[in-house]
This record gives C-alpha cells, structure tokens and sequence, in this order.
C-alpha cells in the first residue's frame, strides 16, 4: 500500500510567541491546537488521533495532555526522535488514517525553553541512562560540539569555508526580515557570523540556532475529508525515517539519516529532486542544513558548500530553503520539526506573504533530531497541493 | 588543608556487569576492544552481544591505543559542573589503528594545535580511584 496522496494536512498554526514566562507548555500546546483547528474549519471534537513527543511534559505525558484537553482518541503516537519527531509523526498519521484507525489526526508542540532558561545546545547532553552514554558523557559532548565535529571534519575533507556555512545563516536572517513573528530580523553578514564568538570550533555563535519559546500544531486527516474544508489540502506523497548512530565505532560520519529517509522518501512520492520547490530542512546548525542536503541528493558529498552560496537558498533564488528565517532567525524551542511543516503548509497555499515563494506546488521537508556526531534521526516528507 | 585535590565533579560512568571488566581493564591502564567470536566482528563501546550477529561469543582484544584524530571540536561553552571550569577543552573522534572510532579528549596540546590526522596515543587518566578515562595525547 503506498501512502501517496491518501492524507493531507488541513490545519496549521504557529504560535506567534517567541517568549512566553507567563504561559505553561501545556497552555501553549492547547492554544497551538485550538489555532490549527480553526485554521482547518474543525473543533476538537475532530480529533480521533493525537501526535506528541511527551518530551518535558512529564512522564507519560501524551496522556497528561489528554487529560488536560479531555481527549479521548483512538490513535495515539509519541515517537520522540528529537527534533524530526513531529515530522514522523506526520508520516505516522498519514498510515493511521490510511489504514482507517482514525481519521484526523493532531499533531502538537510547545515548549518554553527560553523563559525556564533551558540550555539546549551548550549544556552538556541530556540523558545518562543508556549504555552508550558511559563512553560519551565523561569526555563533555555538547549537542553543538557534537555538529562542530560534522562541520570540522567536512572542513577537512572536502575544503568546505566559514564563509560557505556563514552563507546559510546570513539568509536565513534575510527570511526572517520577511516574517514578522521571527524572532531576529535585523540583517546580519558573513562578516558579522565570523566576528561572532566560536561556541564549539569551527561554529561561531551565529552558526547555531536561538533558544526560544515556542508552539505549533497541523491537523492531518483523510484526502476525502480534506476536500470539503476550509483551506486547500497540503497532501502527503512520500515520507522517510531513519536513524544513524556510532554503528559500533565504525560510522562514517558525513553520511547522515536523510541519506536514507530521502531516498525513501523520493522513491515514494514518485518525485524527482528538480520538481522541489522549496526545502525546509532543519537548521539546528549551519553545518546541518549543507550536509542534509548533500545527503538528500540535491549535490554531491562534498559539494553542500558551494550548492549554498551566492544566494541560491533566497526564496526569490534556485532552491529557496527555510522561508520563515529557520532556527537560525525565526524560533526554536527545542524541537524544530513542526515549524518546518507549518512553512511549507503556508507556502503550498500561497499564504507566505513578502517571503512567498513563486509557484510553489512540491515541498521537501527534512527534519534531524538527536545530534548528528552521535545519534540522530532524520524524517523526510514530500508534501505538494496537488495529487499528480 | 585536606591533601585529597577537590572532588571530580564531571560526569561518572554508571558501571554494571555488562561493562565493568572494560572499565576494570581501563583501572589497569589497558584499552580493550571486542571481536565476535563468531562473525569476527569488532566493536566499540563494549556489549555483551554482537550487533552484527547477536552471538554472546565475545573475545578482547587489546588495543594498542595508538591511532589518529577522526574530527575534533574546541568546546568553549559548555555548562555541565566540571566542564564549565576547564574551558577550553578539546572533544575529539580517535580512529584506532584496529580501525575503531571512540570518542575521547586531546589532552597534552594546545587546542589550537590539534589537527585532523594527527597520530595520537593513548594516556590512562585516573580520574577517580574508581574510574580511568582513556584520553588521547600527540604522539611527540
């Protein structure tokens, strides 16, 4: 059975707070859903599927936010894969209703990482527990150091510039210009990203995404029922998943999951690389966004440097990238994922105002969660407003 | 004023009875790897079963501890008790000459010294009376 155009998303809300220390996390999910609803023309009462991660929301928390939305759903799913979660999620729901266990899914995030002065990237690593993590822990990872090594090692061997990284940040803050809700939308230039300090070598502080607050939510549901609602369908055609991890002391490290989700993810939707109008790939990093896309297929192992230069990713150039301002400029709250769906649901429907970009009918999005240099995931959707 | 220098305040491996001889054999100043028995394939870190094969037929090998630097990072922020003290600090992928790669510090050298392909060796820093972390220094 292939997934291709049976589900779409219907609903899509991105909280507007960037910083929010008089709202809980479940407040903010619960707004973040109530917002994607509307948007779709549909109540809660809709709601037969719920997505989460449960990360931070205590243990057990996909059935806390039942209980504090009085949900009674018959599809629940709280894969917690880091920052791509909620872009599996997706491709999870898609199944679901697909395979008729539910109908409309929800699929909701929040998170107030900025305001609990949460240290995302440079705190150390979280966790302890797993046996992996007695050969890690002791010698200091960090999640930036962790991206650092990636950056440095493709440096190393493929010449890849400080410049050719700086490129991602500088346009993604060009985005942000062009989103009102972003959080930094003063302009900045490569110069400014190299006079940043270095936070892990060779990523200066402007290499790296924000910590913000933060929410979102889609509403994913069948393409029958998607038909008769309020806005235009974003549908699935392809999705992919996978994992890369040390692989027992033998990994070859610039090979990434979305090596492996991508090419799934294409072969699925019966896509060609060249039909992508748009790509929201997670930027946790500047090095994160020039090695997905190599690893995606869009150029050569080696060759992520050049491909971002001169321009291109500008949602005016060849391969507009991150049209909300990214991590880098626009928000995150710790899980990135969501907010790549959002973009490239309000792009497939033309609502992208000052920063729409032209005639965008085929959407790739790519979300990483983990730490690259270590474990992580990658999820990859191919959404477009038409079934071809 | 006590001799005892301050108390380590960097995070400890958890030991157990799947890796503790590992971490014994690190007390010693011995850098063990392991090698299924019956697929013949080697990893790091140590585990009880083979991820290739799943066969609990293990055998350690010892390593020279000699190899060169994968990739590296200099970590100038890092909040973690123990570490925000001894910035900077360099986090690196060693890639053993058996062809393993482990996660380590450069020690011994300059930050800005520390290159990729750099032939290091190993150095047993006894960190606790417990615990021997397997560290990597230029080889002069």
């Amino acid at each position: 059975m292939s997934l291709r155009g049976k589900a779409a998303i219907v609903g899509a809300w991105e909280h507007p707070t960037r910083f929010a220390p008089n709202k809980t996390m479940f407040q903010i999910m619960a707004e973040s859903a109530r917002g994607a609803l509307d948007d779709a023309g549909l109540t809660i009462k809709d709601v037969d599927g719920l997505c989460t991660t449960g990360v931070g929301m205590g243990w057990m928390g996909l059935l806390g936010f039942c209980d504090y939305l009085n949900l009674t759903p018959s599809y629940v799913d709280s894969t917690a894969i880091g920052g791509s979660s909620f872009v599996a999620h997706t491709a999870h729901a898609a199944a679901a209703i697909a395979a008729g266990l539910c109908e409309t899914v929800l699929i909701v995030y929040g998170s107030t990482a900025a305001s609990q002065r949460f240290a995302i990237g440079t705190g150390g690593v979280a966790g302890g527990g797993e046996p992996c993590d007695q050969y890690e822990l002791p010698f200091g990872p960090t999640t930036v150091g962790s991206y650092a090594m990636i950056a440095q090692r493709h440096m190393h061997d493929y010449g890849t510039t400080p410049e050719q990284l700086a490129e991602v940040a500088v346009i993604a803050r060009q985005h942000a210009a062009l989103n009102p809700d972003a959080k930094y939308r003063e302009p900045i230039t490569v110069a400014d990203v190299l006079a940043s300090r270095i936070v892990s070598s060779p990523l200066h502080l402007l290499d790296c995404c924000m910590i913000s607050d933060g929410g979102g939510a889609v509403v994913v549901t069948s393409a029958e029922r998607a038909r008769d609602l309020k806005k235009p369908p974003v549908y699935l055609l392809g999705a992919g998943e996978a994992v890369r991890h040390t692989a027992r002391g033998t990994r070859d490290f610039l090979e990434v999951a979305a090596a492996q989700s991508g090419r799934l993810a294409f072969e699925r939707a019966g896509v060609s690389h060249r039909e992508i109008d748009l790509a929201m790939v997670y930027d946790s990093f500047t090095i994160t966004v020039i090695v997905t896309l190599e690893n995606l297929g869009f150029c050569k192992r080696g060759e992520g440097g050049a491909f971002v230069s001169g321009g291109r990713l500008r949602f005016d150039g060849d391969f507009p990238l991150n049209t909300d301002g990214g991590g880098l400029s626009s928000n995150h709250p710790g899980m990135r994922g969501m907010f790549l769906l959002i973009e490239a649901a309000r792009q497939l429907r033309g609502e992208a105002g000052a920063r729409q970009v032209r005639d965008c009918q085929i959407a790739l999005v790519h979300g990483t969660g983990g730490n690259l240099g270590t474990r992580h995931s990658g999820a990859t959707l191919i959404l477009s407003n038409q079934v071809g | 004023m006590a001799a005892e220098s301050k108390a380590y305040a960097k995070p400890l491996p958890h030991l157990d009875e799947e890796n503790r001889p590992w971490w014994e054999a690190l007390k010693r100043h011995e850098l063990y790897l392991q090698r299924c028995r019956d697929c013949g394939a080697t990893r790091y870190y140590p585990r009880a079963l083979c991820p290739e094969c799943l066969s609990s037929q293990t055998e350690w090998l010892r390593s020279r501890g000699a190899g060169k630097v994968y990739t590296f990072t200099t970590t100038w922020q890092n909040a973690t008790p123990g570490f925000r003290e001894s910035l900077p600090y360099v986090l690196a992928y060693v890639e053993l000459d058996e062809g393993l790669k482990l996660l380590t510090n450069i020690v011994d050298c300059p930050p800005e010294q520390v290159r990729i392909g750099m032939p290091v060796t190993v150095v047993f820093d006894d960190v606790t009376p417990e615990v021997t972390l397997a560290k990597f220094r230029p080889v002069p």
